[in-house]
């Protein structure tokens, strides 16, 4: 596992906050406290996983097999926005295999990757559920469906 | 909120009828589609409508109700307006002034905004032959009711099968009635519904679980979610009368995380059933009582398998387990345990207020009711399509879905999403339900419908399948794991043009191997999509194998663009070509760089004078 060495001095009140807020913490919870962990600190920092650890007793072997198992969960900070790409199967007949390669010629990173100055993390994900819109990709919370691989530089340069 | 509980099934009729009472002086409804159709600016659109109602001093009569899916996503934003049911799509907050004006104060139809058949507007949402083919029963309240207010649906008549249930009928009866209906889960393998809640109510326990799978996995498929989204009260009310049947006192609803709008609206629908105490203790005093918590999936395709889901909600890693036992006598916290998915208990509040008999008069011998099916891909009206079982692709894709666009030709539709298979053309005229289904080797899955022409490649499309269930697999047991992995190595080579004759009866023996030798239904049913592609497309995988060509131009290794000496020299590849690799003067045949070619297609494309060949 690579570790992040960068990291500044670790505010545990985010922690504290989500432990007190549930009682008798179990195995049984931990994927909803991972996912809390995850939303409040953008990902799941090594130091408060170790710590959430120690005081919920559920050991780190196990909350890593969780983390690395589920899509959803990253060990790696994200970028400030991130690009999802799907590769539904409406898409993909609708051409994502090509609107995925022009996203990796326009920010230089393949899926799965965030750029060098943190400014985009690019996923692809299995399904938007949004079909009609295909091929379909969301910037955070923005969709933009119906796209071409031309329209992908003009998308994504405007974010800043 | 204690004088809000509903105590009888009085109390509930009776606040159906104030509800009704209290909306007399609305004179028209405008109905804004708020899930799909908000990708495409759905809400501006209904902002507008308050704001410019409000000007004008119509917000007491009109009503702007903002929906779940209307259904007909290829015109997204779609707005309904009732009482007149003209369904108008593709609104943007500047056409809001005239719709205003023309329809809502004087009832006249703006034949501009409405769908257009054979060239003539069709106004009614009735006459529309998107809808008119369908049968909509499950997804009736979708797009007519807001779900985030159980007033509406308790208006529509919601919630009133379950009290009556829990009420009046004994649970062993309800489970006959579920058998004797024919209700058989929609999730995937079709199993009767009404056997799975015997065989969780015999099961020895006082404490037993009933969970809700949403993790609605499939590519293509968006039906759960736009239940969920539009209509959760009619999920709620199914699991209410499961939990009643077979004796839970505790629910959980397994969400995917990336349906946020679903997750909220579960959420608002929880909170207000409890108010009205439709959940919780003595449950409209029938003594019975029950409760439900949201739980966000955390993304693995895996746990749409049962007892992976159920390894998930226990804080696990979602790996499936060897059956028996069956979840129905050892399933969450080892306690008996119920699952069945979001359109399965969206059938039972129908089950119980059509009474098995008419239930079961809909669809075929041994497939009732109707399915929900997500129609997508190259197809003219991509949408939520409600069908009785039994209808025919034909009907499907063409009645209903408008044909395919651009004048290609039909090839196949792929059902079942990673575990079903595409079945081609000469089969469009057979009815499709669970059985024949499968035996055309295909499955109902979820219901993901996704139409292919012929520029879809099948030995791609196999491939890509494969390449999701390999990638999903969780590596548990080795036929799934290796197995697949296997066969996908094999179809990569078939689409660089680097495969084998004999790969085609390799692809066959293992995929039954890992059919037969897989733990769970992902392995088991991971081959359909390669299985079925070779029985009814092998040629499409020979000549990939033969002549290194792919008919479709999808497998980029086997395609070399050439500008031929036709060309005019207009100019228009080289200007959408990402990678400029197209050079040439005005009026002058262009060329083309065959090493910085990115294989995209765009040039191909966009060539009016055929001056491209691949």
């Amino acid at each position: 596992m690579k570790v992040n060495n960068k990291q500044v001095v670790l505010d545990m009140r985010p922690l504290d906050e989500i432990l007190s807020s549930m009682p008798e913490i179990s195995q049984g919870d931990l994927i909803p406290l991972l996912q809390q962990i995850q939303s409040r600190y953008g990902y799941l920092r090594r130091d408060v996983v170790c710590e959430m650890s120690r005081r919920t007793k559920i050991a780190v072997s196990r909350i890593y097999g969780v983390a690395t198992f589920y899509e959803q969960f990253h060990l790696e900070p994200h970028g400030r926005h991130t690009i999802k790409c799907c590769r539904g199967t409406a898409c993909h007949v609708k051409g994502a295999p090509e609107i995925t390669e022009a996203i990796t010629r326009v920010t230089g990173v393949s899926p799965g990757e965030t750029t060098d100055d943190m400014k985009f993390t690019f996923e692809t994900v299995a399904c938007l559920g949004t079909c009609f819109l295909a091929p379909v990709i969301m910037i955070d919370d923005d969709y933009f469906g119906h796209l071409t691989v031309n329209k992908v530089e003009g998308i994504i340069t405007n974010y800043e | 909120m204690a004088e809000k509980k509903i105590k009888s099934l009085g109390d509930l009729t009776a606040l159906a009828g104030k509800i009704s009472e209290s909306k007399k002086n609305i004179k028209a409804r405008v109905l804004i589609c708020m899930t799909g159709c908000r990708a495409l600016g759905a809400e501006l659109v209904a902002n507008e409508f308050r704001e410019k109602l409000s000007a004008a001093s119509l917000d007491d009569s009109v009503e702007v109700v903002e929906v779940g899916c209307i259904g007909m996503c290829a015109m997204a934003p779609l707005v309904l307006i009732e009482p007149y049911d003209v369904l108008y799509g593709k609104i943007r907050p500047k056409h809001v002034d005239e719709i205003i004006s023309a329809t809502i104060e004087k009832g006249e139809i703006l034949d501009k905004f409405v769908v257009k058949e054979d060239g003539k507007p069709v106004a009614k949402i009735s006459d529309v032959s998107f809808y008119k083919q369908q049968q909509r029963q499950v997804l009736g309240n979708c797009g007519r009711i807001d779900p985030r207010q159980i007033d509406d649906a308790i208006e529509k008549g919601g919630y009133v099968s379950a009290v009556k249930a829990i009420t009046e009928t004994a649970p062993d009866q309800i489970i006959e009635d579920l058998i004797k209906a024919g209700l058989r889960g929609r999730g995937g393998a079709g199993f009767p519904a009404g056997l799975k809640w015997k065989f969780a109510r015999q099961a020895p326990g006082d404490e037993k679980y009933l969970i809700c799978n949403a993790d609605e996995g499939d590519p293509g498929a968006f039906m759960d979610r736009a239940l969920l989204e539009g209509d959760p009260h009619k999920v709620i009310e199914g699991m209410l009368v499961a939990a009643y049947a077979i004796g839970a006192s505790h629910g959980l609803m397994y969400v995917r995380a990336e349906y946020p709008i679903a997750v909220e609206h579960v959420k608002i629908a929880i909170v207000q059933a409890r108010e009205y105490g439709l959940l919780g203790g003595d449950i409209a005093g029938s003594g019975f009582s029950f409760d439900l918590e949201v739980r966000m999936g955390a993304g693995a395709f895996v746990c749409g398998e049962e007892t992976a889901l159920i390894g998930s909600l226990e804080g696990k890693r979602g790996m499936p387990t060897p059956r028996p036992p069956f979840p129905a006598t050892c399933g969450y916290k080892g306690k008996p345990t119920n699952i069945n998915n979001v359109e399965t208990f969206a059938n039972v509040p129908l089950v119980l207020s059509m009474g098995p008999d008419g239930y079961s008069s809909i669809g075929t011998e041994k497939s009732k009711g109707t399915k929900i099916f997500a129609l997508a891909g190259k197809v003219k009206n991509t949408g939520l399509v409600e069908v009785p079982m039994g209808a025919t692709l034909r009907q499907i894709v063409y009645e209903i879905g408008g044909g395919i666009p651009d004048k290609k030709e039909f090839k196949g539709a792929q059902l079942g999403g990673p575990s079903g298979g595409c079945i081609p053309a000469e089969y469009l005229d057979y009815p499709i339900d669970y059985d024949s289904l499968q035996e055309l080797g295909a499955i109902m899955g979820s219901g993901g419908l996704i139409v292919m022409d012929e520029d879809t490649c099948m030995v791609d499309i196999a491939r890509y399948f494969l390449d999701f269930t390999q990638s999903e697999s969780c590596g548990k047991c080795t036929p799934c794991r290796v197995g697949t992995a296997k066969m996908l190595k094999m179809l990569e080579a078939i689409c660089r043009g680097e495969g084998k004759e004999s790969d085609l009866d390799e692809l066959e023996r293992l995929g039954e191997d890992i059919r037969k030798a897989s733990l769970c239904g992902l392995g088991q049913t991971a081959p359909n999509p390669v299985l079925s592609t070779l029985r009814y497309f092998r040629d499409e995988y020979l000549e990939h194998i033969r002549e290194k060509t792919c008919r479709s131009g999808v497998c980029k290794d086997l395609l070399h663009y050439v500008i031929l000496d036709v060309c005019v020299g207009c100019g228009a590849c080289k200007k959408v070509c990402p990678v400029d690799v197209i050079a040439g003067e005005k009026k002058q045949v262009h060329t083309l760089d065959q090493d910085k070619c990115i294989k995209c297609g765009q040039c191909y494309q966009t060539c009016k004078f055929k001056a491209i060949s691949r």
